[in-house]
């Protein structure tokens, strides 16, 4: 097979990172003519039917991660599942349909989309660069318009190619939502093993969608509810370490895990400020649980909350103004408002029983909980208003949000946690997969 | 010589019946370790170099020995410590005033019908509510340390009432 010249415009824009994995274009930003828009909120519409089939290569050349016709499927493969996985579209292929060739990546096949029922299609190709690095190319088309709608392409090395499915689906996925991405994440979580008495709980990281899945931790102690730094610098979780338990933060470059407070008492709950410089968490001292603040780098905590009840589960508005967390000072588990200095405290829910561990969405315009009668997911806007609750029978508590608010992971189980995905909007959930039991998880923002 | 004789059976009934022995209920039994009694017996029913464990002072099988149990319970939800539990406090009390060399560790732990980290701190309430009274009965503070295993340790797996009752407890646990 001879080498098609390919002419693809923003291959000369593309930067070649060596230190980082990704380069890319951004398309040009605004509202312009077909974008297709989806009613998110509502949730009633139907998902979009969208071809997804295999990327060609123009030449197949052998990789690290296996050869670029290979690799083309899978990343269509990925692309799809994640479509899928979002709720909102029908992905139609890649199997079945017909294949593309290299030329026609950049000249579709309409009419042939057409019969398929698709609105829209995904092509896109992967090419070697010679240099050890691949370039994948992503074009999103309106089928019945036959017009193209974007195109990214990302210089990656074969090793970051699921990466690249994740960012190509990305793309797709906001153009056609006008939502935020959250494909291209990752979750740290407790992965959990063995009988409930001497449960063996293990730090563990993975892809949004289970993949590269790693054990951060031996399982030697019990950990409890990590969370990502915003920056990704970092992790904070809560270690039964020489059973003295307390927060830890765990740098991810290092691997190097250090204590976040000094001192005796028992330290939990921890969550980044929204510039991930502090970190709140709650304390017990003599059988009184507090809020504190203190920099991620250590130094003396600064107490938020001052009541003789459980004050904890706090969660920092995503402009960093205002902290949520739950207090039973009234009697019952409720959730509470307060400005970051600790200032202005006053309940927010009143909807009846008791609500835990709320967790301020990125968006900033809902706070998801756990209702503890009946142990549902939920969320309410920040003045308390609007509660909805997501999850239905079965136990589930431990909310936390993908980067675009769009979306709820969480525990399901009480006592042998699964880990489970809600889709805000539709209230749709799936299982998360992992390779063993699994709770407490956190969703990363996008990667950098 | 109840105890020799009923070794005896228990060693006849190995000859013909071998590795059937641990299918006697315990009150068939002697209440040390029954099989390695038996399996230390000779063809006459004689215990061989028969070393007969006795609690230590000041050893956990000591204070398991001296106290009506090493837990307290709790209602839902709840920290307060009812009668039957200063009951059960007073007689640890009374133990670690005579084995005064003695530390603890308070365990304190949650039923699963909370939320994780709301469990911890409540778990906390119970290890500190039944040290508090211990120092109330003059035991010093200094030798107590406490610890909240919020719902991760429950003492029955199960997801009933009885096993949510049994789970939410404060264990005072005495080193081996």
């Amino acid at each position: 097979m001879s080498t098609v010249r390919f002419p693809v415009v923003f291959a000369a824009a593309l930067l070649s990172l060596s230190g980082v994995a990704f380069a890319q274009t951004e398309p040009p930003p605004g509202q312009d003519e077909g974008q297709l828009v989806v009613d998110v909120t509502g949730g009633q519409r139907a998902p979009l039917p969208i071809a997804v089939p295999y990327l060609p290569t123009p030449q197949e050349t052998a990789t690290a991660a296996g050869g670029t016709g290979a690799l083309g499927r899978q990343v269509a493969d990925i692309v799809a599942a994640d479509l899928r996985n979002s709720g909102l579209f029908t992905p139609i292929g890649p199997g079945g349909l017909h294949a593309v060739s290299f030329p026609q990546v950049t000249a579709p096949d309409f009419p042939y989309f057409a019969t398929t029922g698709a609105q829209n299609l995904v092509q896109g190709f992967v090419q070697a660069n010679g240099n050890g690095s691949l370039t994948v190319g992503c074009y999103l088309y309106d089928v019945a318009a036959q017009s193209e709608l974007t195109r990214q392409g990302y210089v990656i090395q074969p090793r970051d190619w699921r990466r690249a499915a994740h960012r190509c689906a990305d793309t797709i996925y906001s153009r056609l939502t006008g939502e935020g991405a959250y494909f291209d994440t990752r979750i740290v979580y407790v992965s959990e093993t063995g009988p409930a008495r001497r449960r063996i709980k293990r730090l563990a990281i993975m892809d949004y969608d289970g993949a590269n899945h790693r054990f951060l931790t031996n399982g030697q102690w019990t950990v409890l509810t990590p969370r990502f730094a915003p920056n990704q610098q970092t992790i904070t979780f809560m270690t039964y370490q020489d059973e003295r338990p307390r927060v830890m933060v765990y740098e991810l470059d290092s691997g190097r895990t250090r204590p976040l407070v000094a001192g005796p008492n028992m330290t939990f709950a921890p969550r980044y400020s929204p510039d991930s410089r502090h970190i709140i968490f709650s304390m017990a001292v003599n059988g009184n649980t507090d809020v504190y603040r203190i920099p991620v780098a250590g130094g003396t905590p600064q107490r938020l909350t001052n009541s003789p009840g459980i004050d904890t589960g706090g969660s920092y508005a995503p402009d960093g103004g205002r902290i949520v967390f739950e207090s039973d000072r009234g009697g019952s588990q409720q959730i509470y408002m307060m400005d970051a200095d600790g200032s202005n405290q006053r309940r927010i829910s009143f909807g009846g029983g008791g609500y835990a561990t709320p967790v301020w969405s990125p968006r900033g315009d809902l706070i998801a909980f756990t209702k503890t009668g009946g142990f549902r997911i939920g969320v309410m806007a920040p003045d308390g208003s609007g509660e909805r609750i997501l999850t239905g029978g079965g136990y589930a508590e431990g909310p936390t949000w993908a980067p675009n608010g769009r979306a709820v992971m969480f525990t399901r189980g009480a006592s042998a946690g699964e880990l489970w995905y809600v889709d805000v909007a539709s209230g749709a959930t799936r299982r998360v997969p992992t390779p063993l039991g699994g709770s407490d998880p956190a969703w990363s923002p996008l990667r950098p | 010589m109840t105890r020799l004789t009923s070794l005896v059976a228990i060693a006849a009934s190995l000859a013909l019946t071998a590795g059937c022995a641990h299918r006697r209920t315990a009150d068939q039994l002697p209440p040390e370790p029954p099989s390695a009694t038996a399996a230390e017996a000779d063809d006459f029913g004689t215990p061989q170099g028969s070393v007969r464990s006795t609690p230590l002072p000041g050893s956990r099988a000591d204070f398991l020995q001296s106290v009506p149990t090493d837990r307290v319970f709790f209602d839902f939800d709840s920290y307060a410590l009812d009668d039957r539990d200063r009951t059960t406090l007073d007689a640890q009390a009374a133990w670690l005033t005579r084995n005064a060399g003695i530390r603890v560790t308070i365990e304190g732990h949650a039923d699963e019908r909370g939320t994780r980290e709301y469990n911890l701190a409540l778990g906390d309430r119970r290890a500190n509510a039944a040290r508090d009274y211990l120092q109330s009965r003059g035991i010093s503070p200094g030798r107590m340390q406490t610890i909240s295993w919020g719902k991760e340790r429950p003492a029955n797996p199960a997801s009933t009432e009885e096993a949510y009752a049994e789970n939410r407890r404060a264990v005072t646990v005495v080193p081996e």
